[in-house]
């Protein structure tokens, strides 16, 4: 058995590119694979460790009906019924140039699965309530916070970043809070018998804890989005191996059927091919995770900046080496391997001992092989089309992009077959007629380096156009709607209010940015107020608007919803909305609102004021002549004593929003490149995998005379040809996805829908880049051809072949 | 003279050494003459072929075709020799896979300059392909399949074809027919044939016989 596992064995060592090849695809698949799932696994475990730590996860909480907080009445009546309850103060506070996530809590009440590590015992507990106040935070936050509070910071690691423990009394005064309460932490064991919260305290509501924290089910469409790429890296690297093993096999048929007839049983065989398979994917899978462990580094940052500018969510921007993920993503280069290597499999169990020892021609596609892929891939097409007519959620959405992606690849090689015949039909000399049928000829052994150069480069175009569409309109919806020419944020409500008195003489209009949060139809959503300002009516874009929707508006009797809440179903124009504080207000029109994950209201701003009147009014837009701008600023600076940050114009802040977009996008578009370079990879494994068979097809054309400068020059050109055709179908494919990706994704994942626009310059870019990989990859093999030595092409002559 | 060869010698060095193939060669093949070249294996038949096609070098002396020698070509000239002035027949047929039996019949006629529709008609017919036109190399018996090769090589008239081994896949019978078919459209093309075999019931048929020993020619 060892003699023939050595046998089989040693057609690696005559074939080192094969293996490198395999490896390599095995690796490439791993790595992609398991990057995105690192990062994924990563974000995930930072929204958990959030939530149990800052929102007390585990644990049921007590909230406000009306979104306006708890009164301490509210929270002596909980107590006084028996109820076992911990108060919670929260709220986002500056200091210096940081906004830190304030929580304050009380440690003599906050149950045991709610308390902070580092605030446990009694001369913990005593430094906690001593004045100035302590705050507890990471050591990152600590950093941040030196020289900018005179408080005490104590440092615990499990508090996230840019977020502080602190007492109840100190969070509401910093907070200026006036003793609401956000929420009631449920301590777990509760005496018997008590009677029930909401009789107890109607204007409350228990909201139960759940296995996901908010900012995860936010982020569920970022992550899905991730996955998907990283889902079409893993499959682009798959038909690497799916060639490589269908290839080795093929070769070693002759291997084989030796061994079988030396006495070596077809399952002893079988197990040999396993073992040398599995042996080799646990070697590449190693491999595999250690570049994705680079990969997931080198995208982390940016999946930190997209998280934290897109849903507010903090994570770190490095990574941690978990051992699950090992296990896993060798579990993937294992499970690839056995999904790409089966069919292979299958046809050494089903080779009869007396087949033919010749391989054949390598992955000969029949005209009948052609027409069922393309029958499936039309199939898979009527899917797709089928589900985004009659399905809805994400998860639907992706389905019809799989099934449009794939489907198109399925059918791409029977197009260009059908393509191919027809040129070799209308050539006029023996030499076309030749060049186009010898494409034919290859097109199954490169068919599956095509399919996916044609995913490679449709994700390129669709991801593409869906991002240039949104830039597009983001960046003109920016334009509009940053109108006021500074912003300005107040240290405290008594600077607030100096700011109201001094600003309108200063100024054109004041515009104040007032919100509360509340429940409305079942979900915590911001309600904002605006001033009846001719601001709002130039330039602010409604989707949908009454003809008076602002006159609506600023009596009090209209709101306006984001389209989120309109895509989702949530609220439509005319629909009476139950505010929080039980009053009504009727949807007079609909506004884009990019870049929020929830639904949003506004309101007038006097109805904010009447119905919320604790309502935070620390945040205005101001206008004033652009030119005037600056001098205002350095007035606010020395007025009030405001510092830098607490003012940014709105030059500044286009910019910030502008550079969040950018890394939103920058992740999908860093992976888009990996799979184009997988893909490349995959054309020239295929490419130098042909080449080695090429010498029977080619050589008698050499013997007619054609030179091998030619016959390089004509392998260039068929490679070309093939590349232009699968661009030129890559085309529609890619605006189909961009389709799918703005007019059903986006709007199941965001909630909002966009314009798609076409970038022709961006596809000839893209195309260029392509064309550099497949000069790239046909240059070795074109190389090999043109100074073989005529002794090789002499060998193909030789009757002892 | 169609062919001339000249104390011709070639040799390969391999991981044994130096192995000398062709140790001073010199033969004539006349036009419209059937030369057989006959010998053991490993005697230099197929070297010598190569080196009469163009598509080897000799190490030294002369091949001169038709008055222009060899060893004076580049690759381009050989290129150019190989396909105006010389057909190939070989023993494992190497035909085009991805042609049909009509194209790879044409395809050296065309290359060369020479396509004549009626006079490949005619081949056809006389070789018994005209029913394969539309199929594919892969779609054909070996008999079939040497039969297209010999007709690609004789529809481009070169005014010489070098053979080896071109009916050492068929059966006796067949072989003498067909045999017989290529000499008699060899002579109607005025070409002159050099054709390898180890068969002497064959080489008797040609209008004379080499026998090759040691890399030289004994008889």
């Amino acid at each position: 058995m060892r003699f023939a596992l050595a046998a089989l064995l040693s057609h690696w060592r005559r074939k080192p590119l094969q293996l490198l090849t395999l490896v390599m695809g095995i690796a490439l698949a791993t790595a992609l694979w398991s990057g995105v799932q690192a990062i994924n696994a990563e974000a995930r475990a930072s929204y958990t460790r959030a939530a149990s730590v800052l929102e007390q996860g585990a644990l049921q909480q007590v909230v406000s009906k009306g979104g306006g907080g708890i009164s301490i009445d509210t929270y002596g009546k909980l107590r006084r019924a028996g109820w076992n309850l911990s108060p919670v103060i929260e709220g986002t506070v500056r200091f210096g140039a940081s906004w830190i996530k304030l929580v304050g809590i009380d440690p003599t009440t906050m149950p045991r699965e709610g308390q902070v590590a580092s605030i446990t015992d009694g001369s913990d507990i005593s430094s906690f309530f001593s004045a100035p106040g302590q705050l507890v935070v990471s050591a990152a936050t600590a950093r941040k916070l030196r020289n900018a509070t005179d408080m005490r910071l104590k440092i615990s690691e499990n508090v996230p970043d840019d977020a502080a423990f602190v007492d109840i009394s100190v969070a509401d005064r910093l907070l200026d809070a006036r003793g609401k309460i956000n929420r009631l932490v449920v301590a777990s064991e509760q005496r018997p018998g008590l009677d029930p919260i909401d009789q107890v305290a109607p204007e409350t509501m228990l909201r139960e804890n759940t296995d996901k924290p908010d900012v995860a089910r936010l982020t569920d469409s970022f992550h899905l989005n991730l996955t998907a790429f990283g889902f079409l890296s893993f499959v682009v690297g798959l038909f690497i191996v799916y060639s490589a093993t269908g290839l080795t096999f093929e070769q070693r048929r002759g291997t084989f059927r030796t061994l079988r007839s030396l006495g070596i049983s077809l399952p002893a065989l079988t197990t040999m091919l396993v073992v040398e398979l599995a042996a080799f994917s646990l070697f590449s899978g190693i491999i595999g995770v250690i570049l994705g462990y680079f990969i997931a580094s080198a995208l982390m940052p940016g999946v930190a900046t997209t998280l934290k500018g897109l849903y507010g969510a903090n994570v770190p921007g490095s990574l941690s080496i978990r051992p699950e993920w090992w296990v896993s993503g060798l579990a993937i280069a294992l499970g690839g391997t056995a999904i790409s290597s089966v069919r292979s499999l299958w046809r050494v169990w089903s080779l009869p001992i007396l087949a033919a020892a010749q391989p054949r021609a390598w992955q000969r596609a029949s005209a009948k092989t052609l027409a069922y892929q393309a029958t499936a891939g039309g199939g898979l097409l009527l899917l797709s089309a089928v589900l985004a007519v009659t399905g809805s959620g994400i998860v639907i959405g992706f389905g019809v992009l799989g099934a449009l992606l794939l489907g198109c690849a399925l059918l791409l090689p029977g197009l260009l077959a059908i393509s191919l015949a027809s040129a070799e039909r209308v050539s006029r000399t023996a030499l076309t007629q030749w060049f186009w049928a010898d494409t034919r000829l290859q097109l199954p052994g490169l068919s599956l380096a095509l399919m996916a150069l044609l995913l490679a480069l449709s994700a390129n175009i669709g991801v593409g156009t869906m991002v240039s569409s949104f830039r597009l309109t983001f960046l003109g919806w920016l334009d509009q709607r940053l109108a006021a020419e500074l912003y300005v944020t107040a240290k405290d409500e008594d600077q607030a209010t100096r700011l109201r008195e001094w600003l309108p003489q200063h100024s054109t209009a004041v515009l104040p940015i007032w919100s509360v949060e509340g429940d409305v139809f079942g979900d915590q959503l911001q309600i904002f107020g605006v001033a009846d300002d001719p601001t709002y009516r130039d330039h602010w874009p409604l989707i949908v608007a009454d003809d008076n929707a602002w006159d609506e508006v600023a009596s009090g009797k209209g709101a306006l919803i984001n389209e989120q809440m309109w895509r989702r179903g949530t609220a439509k124009p005319g629909q009476t909305i139950a505010m929080p504080g039980g009053w009504d207000a009727t949807v007079v029109g609909i506004y884009s609102d990019y870049g929020n994950p929830k639904g949003q209201v506004i309101v007038g701003i006097d109805a904010l004021v009447a119905h919320y009147p604790d309502v935070s009014k620390l945040r205005y837009g101001i206008r004033v002549p652009p030119e005037s701008a600056p001098t205002l600023r350095q007035q606010l600076v020395s007025e009030f004593g405001l510092p830098e940050t607490a003012i940014i114009d709105q030059i500044s802040l286009k910019q910030q929003s502008r550079a969040v977009f950018e890394q939103t996008f920058a992740v999908t578009g860093a992976l888009n490149v990996l799979t184009l370079a997988v893909a490349g990879f995959a054309m020239f494994s295929s490419l130098l995998t042909l080449s080695g068979i090429r010498l029977p097809q080619l050589a008698p054309v050499w013997a007619m005379g054609i030179r091998r400068r030619n016959l390089a020059l004509y392998e260039v050109a068929r490679t070309l040809a093939l590349w232009l055709a699968t661009f030129i179908a890559a085309i529609p494919v890619g605006l189909g996805l961009a389709w799918v990706l703005l007019a059903i994704v986006n709007v199941e994942a965001f909630g909002w829908r966009l314009p798609m626009t076409v970038f022709p310059l961006d596809w000839l870019w893209l195309g260029a880049v392509a064309l550099v990989a497949a000069i790239l990859s046909i240059l070795v093999p074109v190389r090999r051809l043109a100074t073989i030595n005529p002794a090789d092409l002499l060998r193909i002559f030789a009757n002892e072949r | 003279m169609t062919l001339s060869m000249t104390a011709v010698r070639k040799s390969y060095t391999t991981a044994e050494g130096v192995i000398e193939i062709l140790n001073g060669i010199d033969l004539d093949v006349g036009a419209s003459e059937s030369v057989a070249l006959t010998g053991e294996s490993g005697s230099g038949k197929s070297t010598l072929l190569h080196l009469a096609g163009g598509l080897d070098h000799a190490d030294g002396g002369s091949v001169i075709m038709q008055g222009q020698d060899l060893a004076k070509f580049g690759e381009r000239e050989r290129a150019d020799y190989r396909r105006t002035q010389v057909g190939l027949v070989f023993q494992q047929f190497n035909l085009i896979p991805s042609l049909n039996v009509a194209a790879n019949i044409s395809f050296h006629a065309k290359l060369a300059g020479r396509y004549d529709a009626a006079w490949e008609l005619d081949l056809t017919e006389r070789l018994g392909l005209a029913p394969y036109l539309s199929r594919f190399p892969e779609q054909l018996s070996g008999g079939q399949q040497q039969r297209v090769a010999i007709a690609r090589t004789l529809a481009a008239r070169p005014p010489l074809i070098l053979a080896d081994e071109p009916t050492g896949n068929l059966d006796e019978a067949t072989g003498d027919a067909v045999l017989e078919l290529m000499l008699s459209l060899a002579k109607n093309a005025g070409s002159a044939l050099l054709l390898v075999t180890h068969s002497m019931r064959l080489a008797h048929r040609l209008d004379r016989k080499v026998i090759l020993r040691g890399g030289r020619i004994v008889e």
